[in-house]
Order: C-alpha cells, then structure tokens, then sequence
C-alpha cells in the first residue's frame, strides 16, 4: 500500500530492508495517488494503461469481459504457438509506397469478400477496390488513393485478385501487392481460360 | 613466497578450470594472475549484451574462442517487449570479425540476427564451427546459405526456435561437395522445404552426424532414407508424422529406425498419425530425450510409446497425456528428472483434457529423481502442492502456469500462498519458480524467507502491495533475473531496495505501479545500472511524475546507457531531468 507523499522513510515500514538514505519526493508536493485497483482483464488486454492520476478518484476496477485475450498470457510462446497452429497459407502483403509488410493466412478466409475485408481492417488507412464486385478498377474518388489487390501466382504472373475460383486462388497465390489503381493499367481481369487449367 | 610458478605452468593449471566463478575468483588473487588469465580465457558468456560493450570483452579477453550471448528479457517470448527494441548482434560480430580471427562458437539467445551479421561472420573466422541460434530473428535463408557456402569447418548448426524468412530451399546446396565434418544440423524452426536431395547427399557425405532435426516440411516416407544414410544419429527430430497408410512405408520406415542403435533423442513429430509410431517402439529402450510437445496424439497411443521408453529422463508433451498418462509414466519411468507439459488449447474457455493437478502429484510421488517441472493446467490446490513439496525435496526448477489468472486453490477457494511456501520452504536447492494463481503477499514472504538458493523468479497477477516486492528482494539472496507483470508494485519496495539490483542481471516490470518519478530517482542515483522506461504512448515527461510507466527494465552495466535505443524506450539517468525541460 503506497502512502501519501509525506510516508516515513522506507526503512520504518520495511524492518530489515536494506538502508538506503533514497526517499520518494514528488515534486510539487503532489499527493501521491492509490495504485489502481486489481486489475481486470480488459486493462491488461489493452497495455494503454489509462493513467491513474488522470481521475481524481481512485481507478476503477471494470469487470472482466467473458473471456478477454491478456497480452502475452498464458505464457505460450509465439514459436509454439504458430508451430500448433495448422501449417497455414501466409502470404506477405506489399503496399504501394508504403514501407512495411504484413503476413496474411489465406487458410484462414473462405471468400474474396472475407480477404478483402480483413485486408481493408489491416490497411484501414487504404480504400481498397473490391474488384470482385465491380468490374473495372474506379478511379480515385475524394482524392483519396485507391488500391487495387494483386497476387503473384506460382508462375510468377501478377493478376488481379478475383479471377479465379477462390481455392484455387489460395493454392496459387504466393504474394499479395497492394497496388495504386493509377498503376494497376495494365491487369484488367483476364478470361479464366488460360489460367483456369486445373493445378493439383 | 620468493618464487612463483613460471607463467606457462599457472596457465596450465589454468586450462583446467572451465567455470566462469573459477576463472573470475583467479583473476582476483593478485594482478599476475588476473594478467594470466585473461589472457587464456577462450569462453565468454555474455547475459545480456547490454551490461558490456564488445570493445570492453575484447581489451580484456584478447584471445577467445566461443562467445555465448543473450539479447532481449525472457519476456520477449511472450510479446511483451515491443518490435525493434533491439540487441542487435552485428555490433558484436563486427568487432569480433577484427579481433578474434580464431573464434570457433557463436551461441546467441534472443537477439536480432540479419544477413549482413551471418555473411560477415561466415566469412571472418576461419575455423568456425558452432552457430546456434536459439529463438533469434531477423535473417533469411540467405544468410544460412552464406554460412554453409564459407564455413569449411563447420560442426554445428542449430537453429532452435528462430524466426527465419524462408526465401528459398536451395542454401542447403551451398555446402560445398568437400565438406563433410557436420555434427549436428537442426533446422526444424524453417517452415518450407529445404531441397531434399542436398539434404540426402549432406547427410550421406557426414559420418560425424550426430544430431540431425528436420523441419515439418521432411515427409515421412523419405525419412528412411536419411536414417540409412545416418545410422549412427544419436538425436533425431522427424519432420511431419504423417502419410499415406501404405505397408511398404511402415516396413521400410522400421527397419529404418531399427538400424538406429544409438539413438537417445527424439523430436518433431508434427502431424502425427499413431499408425506409424509402432514403427519406432524399437529404439524406444534407448531413449532419454522424447520432445513430444508438437504431437497431438491421446490416449492410448501416446500413452504406449511414453511408457516404452523406460529410460526417459527428459520428457516435454502435451495435456493431451492427462492425469492417467502422467500416471503411467510415474510408474515406468524411473529415470524422469524433466518434465514439461504443455496446453493444446490455451485459449480454450473450458478444459479440452482431463488433465489436473492429480497427474503432476503422481509423477512427483513415482520419479525420484525429478528437478525440473513446467507444468501447464487449469486447477490446483495447495495440498497438492504442498505434497509436491514434500514428495520432491530436490526439485531445482518448479514452474507451475494455471491457465487463467488469480485462481484460488480450488478446493478450498483460499489463494496459493501456502501451497508454493511449501514448494520454497522443502526445495532448499530451488534454482527457477515461476508462480501463478490466487496469491497475496505472504507467498512473498515465503519466499523471502526460504528461497534462498533462487536465481530467477517469475511473478503474473500476485501480490497485494509493496510489500510483496520487498519480502523478495531483501530476501531473496542468490536472486539474479526478477520479472514481473501485473502487480500491484510500486515505488516503495523498489526504491528501497534499489543497491539490490546491482547484484542482480536484470529487473523486468511491466503492467505494475511503478511512477516515471521513481524510476527517474533510481536512474540518477544508481548510475551503474541502465534503468530503462519503454512507454509507447509516447515521452514519460509528457504525462505526471507520478504517472505509471508501461514497462520497465532495470539491468547492470559497465557500458552506460544504450545507444541503439528505438523512439520508445528512455533511459533514465543523471542527465534525465536536463534532457526533459
């Protein structure tokens, strides 16, 4: 239990406690306030701890919600993790001008709309042309940039994502590129004949 | 004494001390021999490679030859310490390039380890032999091809656990048709296929291989053809456990592993289907290591092959083994000084398995020579604990994780504080504890009191105040890694006891109630230590002094502050209170 800012010197509280002549001044005499109550899940879930000295009653304890992930509990490691997980299909996603890439699980969506969708929550700054639903790529509207999805296939081609069936769109695909629609000219949605032969 | 041996002799009898206590109580007698043996020092073990600079080891052991390094905090594993934090190597492979041209061993733990590092190190020391990589990230398999395109010499390549970007098969082709002194290979952290026929013709051209783990992409019908080619292996790790049922697989795959007649180590065993493990009951009498922490397979299967192995003494599985499984193996294998099992489901709301509490009391009452136990399950009960305590006196590592946090002893609702004091108070060598479910402060009084031997603790949603943290660490004498999350500990017991982490590696907070102000204090006060705040809702100074920080790490040092810190981490030192106005 933290005492207000005027505490005793530790060694009085702590019989036994190595002597140490360090006492804890706050500056400006500020009251030194309560630890926040036991935390509940969702507080650790979110390691954005909303500071306590922010309110000036003491923190609120929120019940814990049914059944919030705490970061980084149980202790499983990532390496295990991943390894119990099915082998997966991770793909990397390149964004157009942007510098970093992110990994997705293609194993883990059943359509184009639920790629796209979780590629628009990844991205969320990006509009991303859903090419599936709208057969030529929209210019950019408001402004904004649109980008359009392409993959590399095991041939090494880069096409529109949506032109094949949707399994054999995960089989195939070995990368993911956000491309700038202003780019993208040159891949408009090819027949399905020539690439629409039956891989294993 | 007039005389004194000649140099050459002191360094001989030198040679023969191998531990670091030795080597550095020697140093301390008198200036010659600090001289002598520094200069006949050839391993270095580096805890954390932020506690002293490379040029430092270097001015000092000018003639090393097996370096052992450790990068980021244990709670790195869990994702706690955010991406790019550092412990870089290459600043370390870069002075050594210059001056240790003889270093044979590289062995580093946690750090980030690119391309550009493996290149200069594949290139830099002739005689390499040893690169083990455990849970190290930041490289492809580009710079595993420059390591097995220049090291002529090369015995030892383990890359445990790590994170490797797989760009391609084909580094295994790199090493050269002349090269045939491999020992040991594991690349079973790789997630695609290495070539296999460079595989097949590496194994084939090393008659000194010894340990050899694939990764799960290694199907199970070209397994035999590796065994055949490697009967000697001593450690096998298996790739995927999976075929087709077909007879001529199962017969080729055991008279496979019946060749194998000094094999003492298995792991892999990913994808497992339990029709082929009969295939293996044969080596099963010469087991002592048996990594089955991949395998999801039950009862009766797993069951019958964990107790073939009657000599097993190390043993990592699942919960799939259940209270009835660890039973059996209490009763067949005498031997176990190792245990860990791990959840299959730990996210799981409800349990999966029937595995409790029960399954660790039997193998503490059946295996004697028990010391080391990882043990993940949803209940517990202080008698159970207590039982354990009592059972295994000589426990030296007790890790015990109930899946969700602040559970009480199940039986009687009471936390666990009596259960784990009688874990510190019989387990009078206990070197490692890690503590989980329902506890107070008087655990930590317990502990305080009889954990004297205790080198690393680990504490998650426990305690009730300061006091806690203090008992600990005025207590705790043998006490070198403390790591800590979500706890209600503060200023008080930390600034109280601050000369205490002098002695200490390292202190890890995170999630606790820790103010910017005090760590600021214990910056400007203990210079030797870096006390570092890592805060990504941006500068401690632009919140109140006694604002909580997100993390903190505290660890000793002779180099002074880091100067590869990324934007979210602030050391706290005498010029702090200058650098934030």
């Amino acid at each position: 239990m933290m005492s207000g800012g005027n505490a005793a010197p530790p060694e009085q509280e702590y019989p036994g406690g190595l002597k140490t002549d360090l006492t804890l001044a706050l500056p400006g005499g500020a009251e030194t306030p309560k630890p926040p109550a036991k935390r509940g899940f969702s507080d650790t879930a979110d390691l954005k701890l909303g500071c306590s000295c922010e309110d000036e009653a003491s923190a609120v304890t929120q019940p814990p919600p049914p059944k919030a992930q705490v970061v980084g509990w149980p202790p499983v490691r990532s390496y295990r993790k991943n390894m119990m997980m099915k082998i997966g299909k991770f793909v990397k996603v390149a964004v157009d001008g942007a510098p970093y890439l992110r990994k997705v699980d293609l194993e883990l969506y059943t359509s184009y709309q639920e790629l796209l969708a979780a590629l628009e929550a990844m991205f969320a700054c990006l509009t991303i042309c859903n090419v599936v639903n709208e057969r030529k790529i929209m210019d950019s509207t408001n402004g904004k940039e649109e980008y359009v999805p392409t993959y590399e296939d095991k041939d090494g081609d880069w096409m529109l994502v949506g032109d094949v069936p949707w399994k054999m769109f995960v089989e195939s695909c070995k990368r993911l590129r956000l491309m700038k629609s202003s780019e993208a000219v040159g891949l408009a949605p090819k027949s399905t004949s020539s690439k629409g032969s039956s891989t294993k | 004494m007039a005389y004194s041996f000649p140099e050459e002799v002191l360094e001989h009898v030198f040679s023969f001390l191998t531990s670091d206590k030795d080597r550095n109580a020697v140093c301390l007698v008198c200036k010659s021999w600090y001289e002598i043996e520094r200069w006949c020092r050839r391993r270095i073990f580096v805890g954390n490679c932020y506690a002293v600079s490379p040029e430092i080891v270097i001015r000092r052991f000018p003639e090393v030859r097996a370096v052992e390094i450790k990068g980021k905090p244990h709670f790195a594993d869990f994702n706690l310490v955010p991406e790019g934090w550092g412990a870089y190597v290459y600043p370390w492979v870069a002075a050594m390039s210059a001056a240790y041209p003889l270093l044979e061993e590289i062995k580093l733990k946690r750090m980030v380890v690119t391309d550009e590092s493996l290149e200069l190190i594949s290139k830099s020391f002739k005689n390499f032999k040893v690169l083990v990589l455990s849970s190290c990230e930041g490289f492809t398999t580009d710079g595993l091809a420059s390591i097995a395109a220049n090291c002529r010499n090369l015995r030892e390549l383990d890359l445990r656990e790590s994170e490797v970007e797989d760009l391609s098969g084909h580094w295994l082709s790199h090493f050269p048709d002349n090269y045939t002194s491999l020992v040991s290979l594991n690349i079973s952290c790789l997630g695609s296929e290495v070539s296999f026929s460079a595989l097949e013709r590496l194994v084939a051209r090393s008659p000194n291989l010894r340990t050899l783990r694939l990764n799960r992409a290694v199907p199970l019908e070209k397994l035999p053809n590796l065994l055949r080619r490697a009967p000697q292996l001593v450690e096998l790790g298996t790739g995927a456990y999976s075929a087709e049922i077909r007879s001529d697989t199962y017969s080729n795959l055991a008279e496979a592993f019946s060749a194998c007649k000094q094999l003492k180590g298995l792991s892999g065993f990913w994808d497992v289907v339990p029709s082929y493990l009969p295939a293996m009951l044969h080596v099963c009498s010469g087991i002592t290591s048996l990594n089955l922490s991949y395998a999801t397979i039950q009862s009766p299967d797993l069951v019958q092959l964990v107790t073939q192995c009657r000599n097993l003494q190390r043993l990592w599985v699942l919960d799939y083994i259940e209270d009835s499984g660890l039973e059996a193996l209490a009763a067949s294998c005498k031997d176990l000084q190792e245990l860990r099992v791990f959840p299959s489901d730990p996210f799981g709301a409800v349990p999966n398995v029937s595995l409790t509490e029960q399954g660790l009391v039997s193998v503490s009452e059946g295996c004697p020579k028990l010391q080391s136990v990882l043990y993940f399950c949803r209940q517990m009960s202080n008698a159970a604990l207590v039982a354990i305590a009592r059972n295994r006196p000589k426990l030296i590592r007790f890790r015990l994780c109930i899946l969700e946090p602040r559970v009480p002893d199940y039986l009687t609702l009471e936390p666990l504080d009596t259960g784990f004091g009688a874990i510190v108070e019989n387990c009078k060598e206990l070197r490692r504890l890690s503590l989980s479910g329902l506890l107070t402060d008087r655990v930590f009084k317990y502990i305080g009191t009889h954990a004297k031997k205790l080198e690393m603790l680990s504490i998650a949603f426990a305690g009730d105040s300061d006091l806690g943290l203090h008992h600990v660490l005025s207590g705790c004498e043998s006490l070198r890694k403390l790591e800590i999350r979500d706890c209600p500990f503060g200023d008080k017991a930390l600034l109280a006891n601050a000369a205490k982490l002098e002695t200490m590696r390292s202190l890890w907070m995170s999630s606790c109630s820790v103010s910017y102000g005090a760590c600021k204090l214990l910056g400007q006060k203990l210079p030797r230590l870096n006390v570092e705040v890592i805060d990504e809702r941006g500068p401690p100074d632009s919140r109140p002094e006694s604002c909580p920080v997100e993390r903190l790490y505290v660890y000793r040092t002779v180099s002074g502050r880091r100067v590869d810190m990324p934007g979210f981490v602030w050391t706290m030192d005498e010029d702090a209170s200058l650098r934030f106005s």
